[in-house]
């Protein structure tokens, strides 16, 4: 039963990794850009969160989520036009530099304005409650909710993707952004779409994880880790690959924890993803189109 | 007044000259073809009309109006298209997909892709398949036709017949008086003099960044071409 509760927690908590993963891959699809501030990214919209439910009493962050993810859109098209537009077409270590420092920022920014302590967002009796599956196993309804939305983004994704005029220019830019230039698409502006929309999904994962643990300024590190090891499992370019990724990810975690103990957790990991990298370094569902 | 208008322009890459003080004018119905030989130019001028490069000097007027600071996008927006050299569709895109984002500035006009399929019957029974899949002619053909969805005023043809069987290249030539008709003049760059001078209204012979001799092919003798072509 210990075995199926740990695969089960396991399951739902890659559905968070993969909202995590989902807009690091559309940023990386449409520009090449290894964004390494995507974690610090993660980390910010609880903490805007935080502000907005600390300046109305009583306010609940469930229902903060949509008015951050309209902040996050806005700030991601703002920095892409603003700041990494500049260096998407300057060769990798560019953007890889810039986004590096990027967050470091954002991370003493945090640090400076909420301190290093913990916070955490308070949803009410949702937190506690669950499904009673049988004696020894529960389901809590936070997680499930999680999953369900990481579930729900991944879907509205693809339907966005594959049939939206918008969509279809994403991808036309992420084959062939000359091509694309001379086809009558402002590539500037899609690529800052692309960030906005990788923010603005990246809130949903960052909030709700807010509400179900607590978070720090310093987590970023890890969420981006994450990320890049849900992506390149499931393999580049396929989002259900990327909820693939997350759930293998989050199963071998929490395994690894049951078998070797808590502190192995992490490390379970990142030894399965290296496993997986070693066999299969395309990924799972890879989808890569060449001329 | 003219179409297009290349006033003295000079392009650089760089610090590496391209273009020496091209002046260039193509009127409305026009098939204005520029020919020469490998590294003489004339992509580099059509990449200055689409807006991918920026001429140092000189001036481009469209319809008499300078576009030459205004990006691509903006020029598609006027009417201006592309069919690039090496083709370009988008590999992961299918074919009806391509088409459809050659419409993606909405601009007015007769051509749909119901019109593009009727000119280039070869690609309807393809519109599902993804375009990295299709032949170096049906690729040509694609190119053509998603440029057209732009519904140009003007459509810039960077080496059409480059790399296609002859049979191919002829079938693509015959849709120029169609084009013509629909109200779309014709820029076209080749390296393969023999067929597009049967067509051509105009041409410009393009050599090491300048042009050694314009006029209407029919007034131009094959000596004289070969002459400007090789600079001999």
């Amino acid at each position: 039963m210990d075995w199926l509760n740990a695969i089960i927690q396991g399951i739902l908590l890659g559905g968070l990794y993969s909202l995590f993963a989902v807009g690091l891959s559309l940023v990386f699809g449409t520009m090449r850009l290894t964004n390494l501030a995507h974690g610090d990214l993660t980390v910010l919209p609880a903490y805007i969160a935080l502000i907005i439910v600390g300046s109305t009493p009583r306010f609940n962050p469930l229902y903060a989520i949509p008015m951050v993810m309209v902040i996050m859109f806005v700030f991601g098209y703002l920095l892409q036009r603003g700041v990494l537009n500049f260096v998407v077409n300057s060769g990798d270590i560019a953007g890889v530099i810039v986004t590096f420092g990027m967050s470091i920022v954002i991370m003493n920014g945090l640090q400076e304005a909420f301190t290093a302590n913990s916070q955490g967002l308070d949803a009410g009796q949702i937190e506690n409650m669950s499904i009673t599956l049988s004696d020894q196993l529960a389901i809590g309804w936070l997680p499930l909710i999680i999953f369900i939305l990481a579930v729900v983004v991944i879907a509205a994704l693809q339907l966005y993707m594959s049939r939206t005029k918008m969509g279809r220019a994403f991808r036309a830019v992420s084959d062939d952004q000359e091509a694309a230039r001379l086809m009558g698409i402002n590539t500037k502006h899609i690529w800052a779409v692309a960030m906005g929309v990788a923010l603005l999904i990246v809130t949903i994962g960052g909030v709700m994880m807010g509400i179900r643990t607590t978070f720090n300024p310093l987590l970023g590190a890890d969420r981006l880790i994450f990320a890049f090891e849900a992506v390149i499992i499931g393999g580049m370019g396929s989002s259900w690959g990327t909820l693939l990724g997350g759930v293998v990810l989050g199963v071998a975690q929490l395994l690894g924890a049951l078998v070797f103990g808590p502190a192995w957790q992490i490390l379970a990991g990142h030894v399965v993803f290296v496993i997986i990298l070693a066999l299969r370094p395309r990924g799972f569902l890879a989808k890569t189109v060449t001329a | 007044m003219s179409l297009l208008q290349i006033e003295n322009a000079s392009v650089f890459y760089e610090d590496f000259q391209a273009l020496y003080d091209i002046n260039i004018t193509v009127e409305e119905g026009e098939i204005f073809a520029c020919i020469g030989a490998n590294g003489a130019g004339k992509s580099t001028m059509l990449k200055t009309v689409a807006g991918v490069l920026v001429p140092k000097v000189g001036r481009i007027l469209f319809d008499g109006r300078p576009i030459d600071h205004m990006p691509p996008y903006k020029r598609v927006e006027l009417g201006i298209s592309s069919v690039p050299e090496g083709r370009r569709v988008f590999p992961s895109l299918t074919v009806h997909e391509n088409l459809l984002i050659g419409a993606y500035r909405n601009r007015k006009g007769p051509w749909t892709t119901d019109a593009v399929y009727d000119l280039f019957p070869l690609l309807r029974p393809l519109k599902k398949r993804q375009a990295s899949g299709l032949s170096g002619g049906e690729q040509q053909a694609l190119a053509i036709g998603r440029a057209l969805m732009a519904n140009p005023r003007l459509i810039l043809m960077d080496e059409v017949s480059l790399g296609l069987a002859p049979v191919v290249i002829k079938r693509i030539y015959e849709a120029f008086p169609t084009l013509l008709e629909n109200g779309c003049t014709i820029l076209v760059v080749e390296q393969d003099v023999q067929h597009v001078l049967t067509v051509a209204t105009h041409v410009a012979c393009f050599l090491e960044g300048r042009i050694a001799l314009q006029g209407v092919p029919s007034e131009l003798t094959n000596e004289q071409i070969t002459a400007a072509y090789f600079g001999v």
